[in-house]
């Protein structure tokens, strides 16, 4: 760089205001990212399968062939989450089944307190992948679940493979965490606890 | 004074300017702000160093002796955010307050009321953080990337005080971000064209830009806490449809340029040096503008590699693997040209150019070492790890910390019109440089071994590697002893500096007198 030499050049009175709006207009659309992320990542992680995610809604029953040459194990574990105060569990620790079969697994639950409570049981699957090509056309999982105090229920969970679930897969686990759900249960599922049903 | 922002009012003659306290409160001077910010920043690096000593004692000995765990993990989590938020941060913006406006040949930052409050908020914003640790309950020990749910579900009832206190932190740097940005669009000297600016100004304008980009998506995140701690929201629960996992995307989505935002303005500090002490021009300018910019862009897209453990699919490890690997190009550019500019110059070894030798060889080997952390097979082992401590203190202390300190012996001349003490400089130096290797090389043994991090105890085949680490640690400390005297000694006297007091130096910094005058370049300098 040259040596200056002074002048009396004043400074240019550039619009400072103009481009402190647009930086600020960066920060608010920045700052708006941020909680859009929320909403994009669900997006991102139902189309992908990433993170476990599998289509927790009713698929539609399988109309394709299936395909015997293969068999895949698929596990079942079930938890409470921490301090949730239930009996929970499957009724097999695994199954095999054969792309596109179509199987009936029962999980138990038991409300091991004197409250009536509303648990709603929130499904992943690992390896990740897997997740899109599990189809489920019951499940328990799907709503939430009244339980009267002290009562115990089986819940129904009927499901297949996509035939096109990739030939590395010969192992996958499915994974119920149950959670306390009574603070935010819809009016009618409270109601329908007061009259249990069986 | 002028409250018309940017404006040059000469009429109501604000060189007298008020003494005492109230010169400091209401200052809009860069010069007087960039001094507070300074001096904030080290008073925070001896807080923060403070809290790293609590913890280096705990771990001299396995066991438990002075601490209990859950004091041991505020530590940790307040050292963190001090260093990060108020040591590091502070300094950067403290320097670019100083020297930017003298770079460019502006009088002042183009908003100097906003530059006062980007200032005086963040001693609030410490005195919040730091004073919810004596609160019942203790203040934030989920560390200082407070993943969810140990923030939300499992965190003490000063979390609110965390999450104002990361609010006002973020706001500050946002108005420091904005305002070096319109600083260097519309106050540049006539003839300063942007390939003229010296490379501290470019990386502040990059790191600028970074900054109100990510320091908002920060802001969501601790938002996202607060109300999912305090007001039902699930963000962050699964039992509401949440996700803890999306926490640590957000996080780090801010957190990976937040390093960048951390090391670019090393960067320009050590692309002035450098040349300064090696008596020849940069090599390679257009290239470290272009690499700055290049090492920015990526920083947005490699925020996964500090998740590769939370199950993410193949094709994602191997992209964020690939994109994190790709990041060392620009960076070895950089490397490259100061060696390069360092190549046949006639060096001499003064203390700026001993800090800046040392960063050039301590953050490569911090580039290394993260390196070995991109790689997703190897990164299983690594993860949470010492050697992930090692790793990000390379670059942090011996690398964003050292640069710093570079610049402070570089520019002190300039900003106290006195020589520092050089011998106390060198010998500042020769500790430091000693004692940080005895601090964290160690660590990566003990991280390779499995020595995790964040945890008061450890298994008793540690116990030496931590014994030399802490000892390292307390020698470090103590040598910063060393810096505090060499700038109280310099504030005070010593031999008159002339102008430009290094020989190779270059830049319009030097052309005006030592000290810089309170106002500088009123009459803009024309470059050519």
């Amino acid at each position: 760089m040259q040596k200056p030499e002074p002048t009396v050049t004043k400074v240019p009175r550039a619009d400072n205001a103009r481009v402190v709006r647009k930086l600020l207009f960066i920060v608010v659309g920045m700052f708006g990212f941020g909680f859009a992320l929320v909403p994009l990542y669900d997006v991102f992680c139902d189309i992908t399968g990433f993170n476990g995610r599998t289509k927790n809604e009713q698929a539609m029953a399988n109309t394709r062939s299936v395909d015997t040459s293969r068999t895949v194990n698929v596990q079942f574990l079930t938890r409470v989450n921490k301090g949730m105060p239930w009996g929970f569990e499957a009724e097999v620790k695994s199954v095999r089944v054969h792309p596109g079969e179509t199987k009936v697994v029962n999980f138990l639950a038991h409300n091991l307190t004197g409250n009536n409570m509303v648990a709603q049981a929130i499904p992943s699957v690992a390896p990740g992948e897997a997740g899109l090509y599990l189809n489920k056309t019951e499940c328990f999982c799907f709503n939430q679940q009244p339980l009267a105090a002290g009562a115990e229920t089986v819940m129904p969970m009927q499901f297949y493979l996509d035939p096109d679930i990739p030939d590395h897969i010969h192992t996958l686990t499915l994974s119920y965490t149950m959670y306390d759900m009574t603070a935010h249960a819809t009016p009618d599922v409270l109601a329908s606890i007061e009259q249990p049903a069986d | 004074m002028s409250t018309v922002v940017g404006e040059m009012d000469h009429q109501d003659h604000h060189h007298h300017a008020p003494s005492g306290i109230t010169r400091w409160l209401f200052t809009t001077n860069h010069k007087d702000i960039g001094s507070m910010y300074l001096w904030f920043s080290f008073i925070m690096f001896l807080v923060g160093g403070s809290m790293a000593m609590v913890i280096r004692a705990e771990l001299f000995q396995p066991g438990l002796q002075l601490v209990d765990p859950h004091f041991f993990n505020q530590m940790t989590t307040v050292h963190g955010l001090t260093m990060v938020f108020g040591a590091v941060m502070p300094a950067f913006t403290g320097l670019a307050n100083w020297m930017i406006p003298m770079m460019i040949g502006a009088p002042d930052m183009a908003l100097p009321r906003m530059n006062n409050w980007s200032f005086w908020i963040l001693p609030f914003a410490f005195a919040i953080l730091l004073a919810s640790l004596f609160m019942e309950g203790g203040g934030p020990a989920f560390g200082w990337t407070f993943y969810a749910p140990l923030s939300t579900t499992y965190s003490s009832d000063s979390t609110a005080l965390f999450v104002f206190s990361v609010h006002i932190m973020g706001i500050s740097s946002i108005m420091g971000a904005i305002n070096v940005i319109v600083t260097i669009m519309n106050m540049r000297a006539p003839g300063m064209n942007y390939m003229k600016m010296p490379l501290f100004v470019w990386t502040w304008l990059i790191t600028a830009f970074l900054l109100i980009a990510v320091m908002p998506v920060l802001a969501g995140a601790v938002t996202m806490v607060l109300t999912d701690k305090y007001f039902g929201t699930s963000f962050f629960d699964a039992a509401g449809g949440g996700d803890p996992v999306m926490f640590q995307h957000i996080f780090w989505f801010f957190g990976h340029p937040e390093v960048y935002i951390m090391i670019l303005p090393s960067f320009g500090i050590i692309s002035a040096i450098i040349p300064a002490f090696s008596r020849k021009p940069l090599f390679g300018y257009s290239s470290m503008v272009y690499a700055t910019g290049a090492i920015a862009i990526l920083s947005f897209l490699v925020w996964a590699h500090h998740m590769f453990t939370t199950g993410m699919p193949v094709a994602a490890e191997m992209f964020f693997m690939y994109a994190t690997m790709l990041i060392s190009v620009p960076t070895g550019v950089k490397v490259f040209n100061w060696v390069a500019t360092m190549w046949r110059g006639s060096i001499t070894f003064e203390t700026p150019m001993l800090f800046a030798l040392a960063f050039v060889i301590l953050f490569t080997i911090g580039g290394f070492s993260g390196l070995m952390l991109a790689i997703t097979p190897v990164d299983f082992q690594y993860h949470d790890t010492y050697f992930v401590v090692a790793h990000f203190h390379y670059v942090l202390v011996s690398g964003a910390i050292f640069s710093i300190m570079a610049a402070a012996y570089y520019w002190l001349p300039k900003w106290t019109g006195h020589m520092y003490d050089e011998k106390l400089g060198r010998l500042h130096f020769w500790c430091s440089l000693i004692s940080v290797n005895v601090l964290f090389f160690p660590m990566h043994f003990a991280g390779l071994a499995g020595m995790p991090r964040r945890i008061p105890d450890y298994s008793l085949q540690f116990a030496d590697i931590n014994q030399i680490v802490s000892i390292g640690g307390f020698a470090f400390g103590l040598s910063q002893l060393i810096f505090l005297w060499v700038v109280i000694k310099c504030v005070k006297g010593g031999e008159k500096a002339p102008a430009k007091p290094w020989e190779g130096a270059e830049g319009l910094e030097w052309t005006v007198p030592s000290p810089a005058p309170y106002h500088t370049f009123e009459t803009p300098p024309e470059v050519k």
